[in-house]
């Protein structure tokens, strides 16, 4: 532990270097745009330092938030005049997730594709840079900062395959719906500061205190709201997301899913514990309003995902799903339930980068992304296969993938404080999901089954996918199938960890301890002793928890079975119904921005009317 | 949804979320009622902090010298993000000049001597002027932000004149990209001399200056001024050149 | 009276998010989402003013003049650069989509679906 008082260098420093390396690489273009391996090497020893900082943050913050004035401003008479970074374990370990899956896809891209000038490497390091400042920082206003520092950089390697149209589309309607949440956002941050004349979180948060909320603490916290939710593909705010992942390249897409998303919510609940939280009072009002978001957002993205045949957009709506069920685990408001969303998000986050990175194999070697075309053509790949199922079966939630863990912890968390239908929610979702991608799976890397019928909205599309990569190689490199390797190894190695469930329950009560956090940021006082609104709950793992891992993972496997062989089954042939229901909600994914921003100011309206009736 | 059944859907629920935005404002204080405390403070420690007199500057400059930082870099990585989306368009208009100077296979649409008077007679003013705002910001309403726009219009200044392809023939764009870049950097790697001098990211380290208000005064300020004031001006050439590019090869395609 | 400039800006956000719903070409979309952002420095620019203060810096520090909110101020130049970046990026997103697609429609732009 460092002596209070003292500011750790590392906190500003994760920040600040890949910056300055991605200004140093642009500066240079003209020198070492030629060479390639020189670039490659440069970005993957500077995000694995950032890795390796983080690591080294979060082992330091377990004690204690750790806070970092810039400038050396510290507060003056408990109001703040400089802006902080505010870091405990649970953001220093989303940043480093985040780190780590940089690095992973860095390395990936190694031979994966080419990218022109030194373009590609400084977008990646400044959206890292982004991203790990978003999760770092203490002042809501530098949270819009490194949040608009993230959109842009994504939105730029959303389009990188400029020569085709998925890209324009797909950069340019993700471009727009989260600019106009971005900006609905900073609308709210203007009211908090009026009301408030602060910027500092944990002074906004004092500020606020306790008792009834005003119209304009409803109406700020749903408006700061809509930017987090609109990054975190909740439901309906989500449309965008399935177009800019299906689009993307496919290490951007890795970080996209991996991460980005989940950053949205972990701003949600940041934002929450931090600012809102004592101000807004009635907690059942507000778990009431998250549970049937995540729910609803669990169970849209399972259906769209089970129905999908382009495996990046199988993935995305996946990422959607996965979504809602962090969402739910918040939403509880309980240490288990975030400890749980951790979890979820840990192995969530290593999982999904794996199969995208087997997606991105099998388009290097194969030339398609399309599950209809690819039917069993995937055997040759051997250990892309391998890896891919793993990862399939983790995102089942299949123990020991930390997925199982995250899944029964938010359903203990649930069903203790009256929510039992979570674990149910959990489950389906799961299945769907999971039923989906073990069905590429058979499919795809063992010829399993039936082939399935072309998609029609398909057909044009799948031929544009090759500008990506060059394709058709002779064999996979190692650079791209160790990544994937590693990332599952280490999603099942983290399940297994002895002691991670009291870890990330410690670390969630950081998070949820407000008065605490008020203390340290601005009194300076380092807080050990967190004084948690709700007990901490039992963290072992238990039978029921194995039990529901391995039923939904068993449940996973005989949807997969059954969408592969459903032909042969004699009553399954003809579901009319559920077509004629499936083609009006496909209707709604319809690829024009206007009507996602109309569904947001829908969702909107819908989310502060109810809040505007429940918080009164 | 077709646009009519869209506009109807839109308007329903844009009623219901403009009935709860107008429900938040009630809760604001009076119009010309700021309460503080954040803006008190300013007022009153900018001086002591900085010996700067321009508070605006002070607050994007020092207290909340972070929020620039990123900004820099949001704009960093828009100006890269655009030569990304642009890219392969340059080649298409490298095509058409035949590869050698790009004027050969570009008709340039004749500017007016007036046009060009006008333009070249304001150049030199508004370069002028552009520099004075970017080193002036500890002491007046100005800054790095406006005097780059300023200094980046000069330039355009030059384009409208007609000059745009014999500037584009020396390949500014490589050079102002470097420009950019080192611009971007230039505030992190202050803020980096903070770190080892002072022992905070981003801690004043020059002096402050005798003279309150003077130009010497405001420590780091005028430097970090500058280096925003190179980077913005060198973005929006990047950005300009981009599109004019484009506005040309247009133009060369339809001429031939 | 003192809830007019709030008003204003609360106006301003609508009719942005009206222009973008109902656009039908690219640029003037993104012109719309340039005056949503308006509304933020309307808010942001009234929520900081005080009756008498004067513009934020000294000409004369021996007395103690009242500014308006200074931060605020600066706020709205950070914001003006988060314009000036994501538009000059979705106009360059545009070029590219009119001579992608053919059209500047977004009704058009419809690659994916589904």
């Amino acid at each position: 532990m460092r002596a209070p008082g003292t500011l750790d260098p590392l906190l500003p420093l994760v920040v600040v270097v890949p910056l300055l390396v991605a200004a140093l690489l642009a500066a240079l273009s003209a020198l070492i745009s030629q060479h390639r391996r020189v670039l490659d090497l440069v970005a993957i020893a500077t995000s694995v330092a950032v890795s390796a900082m983080l690591v080294v943050l979060m082992a330091r913050t377990a004690g204690g938030v750790a806070v970092y004035w810039f400038a050396g401003l510290h507060p003056r008479h408990g109001a703040a005049i400089g802006i902080d970074f505010a870091a405990g374990s649970l953001s220093c370990g989303l940043a480093a997730l985040t780190a780590v899956l940089v690095t992973a896809s860095m390395v990936f891209s190694w031979r994966y594709f080419e990218t022109a000038s030194t373009w590609f490497h400084s977008l990646m390091l400044v959206f890292l840079a982004g991203m790990v400042g978003f999760c770092l920082t203490g002042d809501i206003f530098d949270l819009f900062v490194w949040f608009e520092v993230m959109g842009v950089a994504a939105y730029a390697l959303t389009a990188f395959r400029v020569e085709e149209k998925g890209p324009l589309q797909g950069a340019y309607n993700f471009a727009i719906t989260n600019s106009v949440g971005a900006y609905l956002s900073l609308l709210g941050i203007g009211l908090i500061y009026a009301r408030t004349g602060a910027l500092n979180m944990a002074q906004i948060g004092r500020a606020l205190g306790h008792g009834r909320p005003g119209s304009l603490v409803v109406v700020a916290f749903v408006l700061v709201l809509v930017g987090l939710i609109t990054k975190g593909a909740i439901v309906p705010f989500h449309f965008w997301l399935a177009d800019a992942h299906a689009v993307a390249p496919t290490p951007v897409c890795v970080l996209f899913s991996g991460v980005m998303v989940e950053l949205g919510l972990y701003g949600v609940a940041r934002v929450y514990w931090s600012v809102f939280g004592a101000g807004l009072g009635h907690r059942s009002a507000i778990t009431a309003a998250f549970l049937a978001l995540g729910i609803l957002t669990a169970l849209v993205g399972a259906f769209f995902s089970y129905r999908q045949r382009h495996l990046k957009r199988m993935l995305a709506f996946s990422t959607i799903s996965h979504a809602g069920l962090f969402l739910v685990g918040f939403a509880l408001l309980t240490p288990l339930g975030l400890a749980g969303a951790a979890a979820y998000v840990i192995g969530h986050g290593l999982v999904k980068a794996a199969l995208f990175l087997c997606v991105g194999a099998v388009l290097h070697r194969l030339g398609s992304v399309d599950e209809s075309r690819l039917h069993g053509r995937g055997r040759a790949l051997k250990t892309t296969g391998v890896v891919f199922t793993l990862a399939a079966l983790g995102l089942a939630d299949l123990p020991p993938f930390a997925t199982y863990l995250g899944a029964g912890w938010v359903g203990d968390s649930a069903s203790s404080h009256g929510a039992p239908y979570v674990t149910a929610v959990v489950m389906i979702s799961s299945i769907l999901v999971g039923g989906a991608v073990l069905r590429v799976a058979g499919g795809v890397f063992y010829g399993l089954g039936d082939p399935p019928r072309e998609d029609p909205r398909l057909r044009q599309g799948a031929t544009e996918e090759r500008s990506e990569t060059s394709g058709d190689e002779a064999k996979v490199p190692l650079t791209m199938t160790l990544p994937p390797l590693v990332l599952v190894a280490a999603a099942a190695a983290i399940g297994l960890l002895p002691h991670l469930g009291s870890v990330l329950q410690h670390a969630a009560l950081q998070v949820e301890d407000e008065a605490g956090y008020v203390k340290t940021v601005l009194g300076g006082a380092a807080v050990h002793h967190l004084s948690a609104l709700s007990p901490k709950e039992p963290t072992a793992v238990r039978a029921i928890d194995l039990e529901s891992g391995f039923g939904t993972a068993a449940g996973a496997l005989l949807l997969a079975l059954g969408g592969l062989y459903y032909r042969r089954l004699p009553g399954l042939k003809r579901l009319r119904p559920a077509r004629v229901v499936a083609d009006t909600f496909d209707r709604l994914q319809s690829g024009v921005v206007n009507d996602y921003l109309t569904w947001l100011v829908f969702g909107v309206a819908c989310i502060g009317g109810a809040l505007a009736f429940s918080l009164r | 949804m077709r646009p009519e059944r869209r506009l109807l859907f839109f308007v329903a629920a844009a009623a219901g979320f403009a009935a709860f935005l107008v429900w938040g404002l009630t809760g604001l204080p009076a119009f010309g009622h700021y309460r503080g405390p954040y803006g008190y403070l300013i007022d009153r420690l900018t001086v002591h902090y900085t010996h700067a007199t321009g508070l605006v500057s002070a607050v994007n400059f020092f207290f909340r010298g972070f929020d620039t930082v990123g900004e820099e870099f949001i704009l960093f990585v828009a100006a890269t993000g655009l030569a990304t989306v642009m890219r392969g368009l340059r080649e298409e208009e490298n095509e058409v000049s035949g590869g050698e100077a790009v004027s050969a296979g570009v008709s340039v649409p004749r500017t007016s001597d007036g046009v060009r008077t006008l333009a070249l007679l304001l150049t030199g003013p508004t370069l002028l002027i552009g520099w004075w705002l970017t080193t002036h910001a500890q002491t007046d309403p100005s800054g790095g932000f406006q005097g780059g726009a300023v200094m980046a219009t000069a330039v355009v200044l030059i384009y409208l004149a007609g000059e745009y392809l014999k500037l584009r023939r020396a390949d500014p764009i490589v050079v102002t990209d470097s420009v950019e870049a080192v611009g971007a950097a230039g505030f992190a790697i202050v803020g980096l001399f903070g770190l080892v001098a002072g022992g905070t990211y981003l801690a004043e380290v020059l002096p402050l200056g005798k003279h309150i208000g003077a130009v010497n005064a405001g420590g780091t300020i005028p430097l970090i001024s500058l280096c925003v004031g190179v980077e913005v001006m060198a973005a929006f050439l990047l950005v300009v050149s981009e599109f004019l590019g484009q506005t040309l090869v247009l133009k060369g395609a339809l001429d031939s | 009276m003192s809830l007019f400039p709030y008003l204003v800006a609360a106006w301003i956000a609508l009719v942005g998010l009206y222009g973008l719903v109902t656009s039908r070409h690219l640029v003037h979309q993104i012109l719309c989402l340039v005056v949503l952002q308006s509304s933020t420095y309307v808010l942001l620019l009234a929520v900081g003013f005080k009756t008498g203060g004067i513009a934020p810096y000294f000409s004369d520090v021996s007395g103690r003049p009242v500014t308006v909110d200074p931060v605020v101020q600066a706020l709205v130049l950070t914001d003006i650069v988060v314009e000036v970046a994501v538009t000059s990026l979705l106009l360059g997103l545009a070029v590219r989509a009119h001579r992608r697609f053919g059209s500047v429609d977004p009704e058009e732009l419809r690659q994916l679906r589904g």
